[in-house]
């Protein structure tokens, strides 16, 4: 029973004005690389599904959008249920087919070589993964360069996938084409588009 | 009984539905990902008909929230045909706070004018676009121009501002100048004049564009490296104009010619209107702006 009422609960309380704010947040993140923007919880979702990820999931996906689950959120009817209820989004179950992907897990997740990178002709055809993390004060410092940055910028997620410095330019040097990230926090948001270069920050 | 016209059906904030939104919004974030590239959308058909700005109001649109002022500008003016109406229609379907001061807009659409004052981090630019392949008249077949993207192949661009030189001795091109964001694709940036070339480049505003006939969405992301196509013997140049503006006395803005009378007298004043009342409000005076003692309202200001 309990699970059943999870799956309606949780969306936005207003559809039109909060979905618009995270959408801001989302372009503003997307303009300036490794900012962490705010957003407050506006969405609760079944756990694994943090309040923020919930966010963009109901701001962005709908029966437009294919999108790719890793097996933290697969794994829970719950989450599954409510990503369907609250969107109406197409799932798949190849993550070179999806336009977003929702990682839960990183440890565990995909290389970013597995998602769709577009093509030459149509480079936006490429999956915007989404990725739940705890929060933007992590113990590693990333130093960020490129589009949208005046200087670097510094950017320090609690988690990474792994490899993630050595996927990452893999990713920029295939360049128009390539992966997005949205790194999904406690309340806050940041991205990396595919033009962002990262340096290791020098002890 | 009806209480009040309140309880009518209303349109949805800010016109469109929000599916519509939520696609355009796509295509917006795969944008400023991919600086210059046009993402196609599903552009919807608006209540005015294509050439109006129906590209640039979408992106309004989807992008405007109820704390948001806008600022829409046609040509540099406030207070043109095209510039009020889409004021006017935002006002109405979205009720947000609208100005004609650059400085306090957070969204500024606009048609064919970048403003003059410098703009600030955290404002958008949103474009009305009306052809946004800038090959398009070098190549017809979308197929072809798409293939010349992916392969960077812009050679046909150079041989363009080529026969320019060979024909007229200069890069005869004024308008949607062609520019290469971040080194990569060649863009258009909308029939701006090229004088205003030079602020896309490292804006720190966040430059977007909608071409809704053609249904494409491009970007430029703040801090973004635009340069303008030349030859190192024939370098990029914006237009510079003889004589200051005849109403602020500005040198150095972009200029509109106006006709006065039929025996050939015309001023030039600056296209930028906001900018230009700024700067009579200031104090500057161009050598035919009316006389201050008989213009002003205030008989205070009229005594100095």
């Amino acid at each position: 029973m309990r699970a059943v009422t999870q799956v309606y609960e949780g969306g936005f309380s207003d559809a039109v004005f909060n979905s618009q704010k995270v959408f801001r947040a989302l372009m503003d993140a997307m303009a300036s690389p490794g900012r962490a923007i705010e957003i407050g919880n506006l969405a609760a979702a079944p756990s694994p599904i943090s309040s923020v990820a919930a966010s963009v999931a109901a701001t962005l996906f709908d029966h437009d959008a294919t999108v790719w689950c890793d097996k933290s959120i697969t794994s829970s009817a719950a989450a599954i249920g409510w990503l369907k209820f609250h969107t109406g989004l197409e799932l798949t179950s190849n993550p070179s087919d999806a336009q977003f992907a929702l990682i839960g897990d990183l440890e565990t997740m995909p290389s970013l070589e597995s998602f769709a990178k577009g093509t030459s002709e149509y480079p936006d055809r490429s999956t915007t993964i989404i990725l739940q993390i705890d929060g933007f004060n992590g113990p590693e410092e990333l130093t960020l360069s490129g589009p949208g940055i005046k200087g670097t910028q510094g950017f320090a997620p609690s988690q990474l996938p792994k490899m993630f410095v050595d996927q990452w330019a893999a990713n920029r040097g295939a360049f128009p084409r390539g992966i997005d990230l949205v790194f999904a926090g406690k309340g806050a948001l940041a991205a990396l588009p595919r033009t962002t270069r990262i340096s290791k920050k020098e002890a | 009984m009806i209480e009040s016209h309140s309880q009518l059906a209303t349109y949805n904030f800010a016109y469109l539905d929000e599916q519509t939104k939520r696609m355009i919004r796509r295509a917006i974030l795969k944008a400023i990902a991919i600086p210059g590239y046009q993402v196609p959308f599903a552009s919807r058909e608006m209540p005015m008909p294509y050439g109006w700005g129906t590209g640039g109001v979408q992106v309004t649109a989807a992008v405007i929230g109820p704390n948001d002022t806008l600022k829409v500008i046609d040509q540099g003016a406030d207070d043109t045909t095209n510039a009020v109406s889409i004021r006017a229609f935002f006002q109405k379907v979205s009720n947000v706070q609208v100005t004609t001061k650059t400085t306090e807009a957070t969204i500024i659409q606009t048609r064919h004018r970048i403003p003059e004052t410098a703009l600030q981090a955290g404002q958008t630019l949103v474009y009305q676009v009306p052809i946004p392949e800038p090959l398009r008249f070098l190549e017809p077949r979308e197929t072809e121009t798409r293939k010349m993207h992916a392969l960077e192949e812009y050679g046909l661009m150079h041989v363009k501002l080529y026969e320019d030189i060979a024909r007229h001795g200069r890069i005869a091109t004024t308008y949607a100048y062609p520019v290469k964001v971040e080194g990569r694709y060649v863009m258009d940036p909308s029939p701006t004049p090229k004088f205003d070339n030079p602020k896309m480049h490292q804006s720190p505003a966040l430059q977007l564009f909608g071409a809704g006939r053609e249904k494409r969405i491009y970007a430029i992301p703040p801090y973004t490296e635009v340069v303008s196509l030349d030859f190192e013997d024939h370098p990029f140049e914006i237009q510079t104009f003889s004589e200051p503006c005849a109403l602020c006395g500005a040198k150095g803005s972009y200029l509109d010619e106006v006709i006065l009378d039929d025996k050939g007298g015309s001023m030039f004043v600056c296209s930028d209107t906001d900018f230009c009342e700024d700067r009579q409000a200031e104090g500057h005076r161009g050598h035919l702006s009316a006389n201050p003692a008989q213009a002003a309202v205030n008989p205070a200001e009229a005594a100095e």
